[in-house]
């Protein structure tokens, strides 16, 4: 279970509320803000958060205290800090627990990151779905500006950091950087290719920090006890930190677990989630997301981080783990994926629009008995071309595909063969 | 809504959102007074309106129906239970009902896949569904409209 591991995001989850402004102090909240304003010196904050070697959360993994350092210290103001909370990847819904339960933690750790970069203006940029959590996260901001935890003067200081909520109008690519200061221009969010990077020129070309919402909610963590201890979370050396899995498909308990990087797949699916449904047998699983590679029963044991991923030429991406079991047709699914990014390309660049609609052509021909042994190659020719897109909305999308072709070609020939789907 | 900012076009999807909630959808109408107010053409309001989701620039239902298509949706049933609402509403989807109740629209992954299969209504999840709970839950916002 979770619960045996140390809990530091969701220590305090109640079942069906959020953690309350009262309780959140109670729980030591807030004291990062107010040493850290006490203090009055960003550059700790820039440096622990840089020794905690803090990996982003939302896909990417890149290391947010690197991320800060680029923020330039006679960069212009107004600065301005987003809070991504756009998860919209299949199979990702963590921050949308997180957020229904600590929305404080975002609170403080977005103020946090804002006053070690001296930014002035916070937007925590939300998918329509989550309207629930929109307006969780509008009324707590207000309460916590009534305690002067935000808002114009924190804690008496002559600092001031306001949040608003961005409601999105719904996009898969929104929750890309660049597509994101885009819509929040209310431009249309194509992606634009850096540099000039975000944290130099990013909405109304003022430096821009944008950061996941687990992300930014492990910084007062970090912040309180320090750099070393945030690495000792972690199970393996080269990880640091908890990770917030979110766990759906074929298990017994999908949901989302609060576990150390470098905890084992198995034990995630065994212990946590109550092992495979129906007493199913593993057949694969995409480990972060769709836009990363199946894994199949090979890598069953292995440590979930960011490295040990790398390693075997997959991503940890969201920590969205999606089970698939063995009565599921693996063409069938990746079809479904491949559906998910036709439609969700923004259509601004021709590999991407043209290419994911013939993917799932040829992968619909596969699934529907209509296949033929040349159509491998073909995916192989077209998947190798949408790495040439502008942005990484389509290397992403090809995870599945390439994924699929390297572990169940026996499967597509079995369709290819016999002329429709073998599990139908 | 336009007054407190800097740059009025940053509140398109808010000022598009509050007409929307007002009239159902966003008629021809509705563009060309919120682009005036954003400081905007109409065309660029358009190329906003018709890129995302959840802007609607046709009359829709009462109830708009998202279902959830995405994988972990379609591996709990999800495609049973499209064909079992879409059937029982009489419609295809993006139609909707004669009645003007019902809009079925399909989604991508709505972000509630412990909840799968799911659905919204009216951007409120509804899920786990079964061909059961999900006639009850027909009924009952029916029963509401009346």
């Amino acid at each position: 279970m979770s619960a045996d591991y140390p809990q530091v995001l969701l220590k305090y989850r109640q079942p069906d509320r959020i953690t309350t402004l009262e309780e959140y102090r109670q729980h030591g909240g807030y004291t990062a803000l107010a040493s850290v304003i006490q203090n009055g010196d960003p550059a700790p904050v820039k440096a622990v958060l840089a020794d905690a070697t803090l990996l982003g959360r939302g896909g990417a993994g890149f290391p947010a205290g690197v991320k800060l350092k680029t923020v330039a210290d006679d960069a212009p103001h107004p600065r301005y800090v987003v809070c991504n909370a756009d998860e919209m990847e299949p199979g990702t819904f963590k921050d949308r627990v997180f957020l229904h339960a600590e929305p404080h933690m975002l609170i403080e750790g977005m103020t946090l990151a804002a006053f070690s970069i001296r930014a002035s203006h916070g937007i925590i940029f939300i998918r329509p779905e989550y309207e629930s959590a929109a307006r969780i996260l509008e009324r707590e901001i207000g309460l916590a500006r009534e305690a002067g935890l935000v808002g114009e003067n924190i804690l008496g200081s002559d600092y001031g950091f306001n949040i608003v909520v961005h409601r999105s109008g719904g996009r898969y690519i929104c929750g890309e950087v660049t597509a994101q200061l885009n819509a929040l221009m209310g431009r249309r969010p194509n992606p634009k290719q850096p540099p000039p990077y975000a944290t130099d020129k990013g909405l109304w070309a003022k430096p821009t920090l944008i950061n996941n919402v687990e992300t930014l909610a492990c910084i007062p963590h970090i912040v309180n006890h320090g750099a070393q201890w945030f690495k000792d979370l972690a199970l393996t050396p080269e990880a640091a930190g908890t990770k917030l899995f979110c766990v759906s498909g074929k298990v017994n308990r999908p949901g989302v677990y609060e576990l150390p990087l470098g905890v084992k797949l198995s034990t995630i699916i065994e212990d946590c989630c109550g092992g495979m449904k129906n007493g199913a047998r593993f057949k694969a699983c995409l480990p972060g997301g769709a836009s990363t590679g199946f894994m199949t029963a090979e890598h069953y044991d292995i440590a979930m981080d960011f490295d040990s991923l790398k390693k075997v030429g997959n991503r940890l991406g969201t920590g969205a783990i999606m089970v698939f079991d063995h009565h599921t047709c693996m063409v069938a699914a990746t079809l479904n994926l491949t559906e998910f990014f036709a439609r969700e390309s923004c259509g601004w660049c021709t590999p991407c629009r043209e290419g994911f609609p013939y993917l799932r052509d040829l992968l619909g021909r596969i699934e529907n008995g209509q296949g033929e042994a040349d159509m491998i190659p073909q995916i192989k020719t077209i998947c190798r071309h949408l790495w040439k897109t502008y942005c990484a909305f389509a290397p992403g999308g090809v995870g599945p595909i390439e994924s699929l072709l390297a572990h169940f070609e026996d499967e597509i020939m079995q369709h290819i063969e016999e002329k429709k789907c073998p599990f139908a | 809504m336009v007054a407190g900012v800097p740059h009025p076009r940053e509140m398109a999807i808010d000022v598009v959102n509050r007409l929307q909630d007002h009239y159902g959808y966003l008629s021809d109408d509705s563009l060309a007074l919120a682009a005036g107010l954003l400081e905007m053409t109409p065309l660029e309001l358009e190329e906003l309106a018709t890129f995302y989701t959840f802007i609607y620039r046709e009359p829709v239902g009462r109830y708009v129906i998202h279902v959830c298509d995405s994988v972990i949706c379609w591996m709990e049933g999800g495609v049973n239970l499209v064909a079992h609402l879409l059937a029982r509403l009489g419609i295809q989807l993006g139609e909707t009902t004669a009645d003007g109740l019902f809009t079925v629209l399909p989604v991508c992954c709505i972000g509630y896949c412990d909840r799968a299969p799911a659905i919204l209504v009216n951007r409120k999840v509804h899920g786990p569904l079964t061909i059961e709970s999900l006639d009850r839950l027909v009924d009952s916002l029916r029963e509401d409209a009346a």
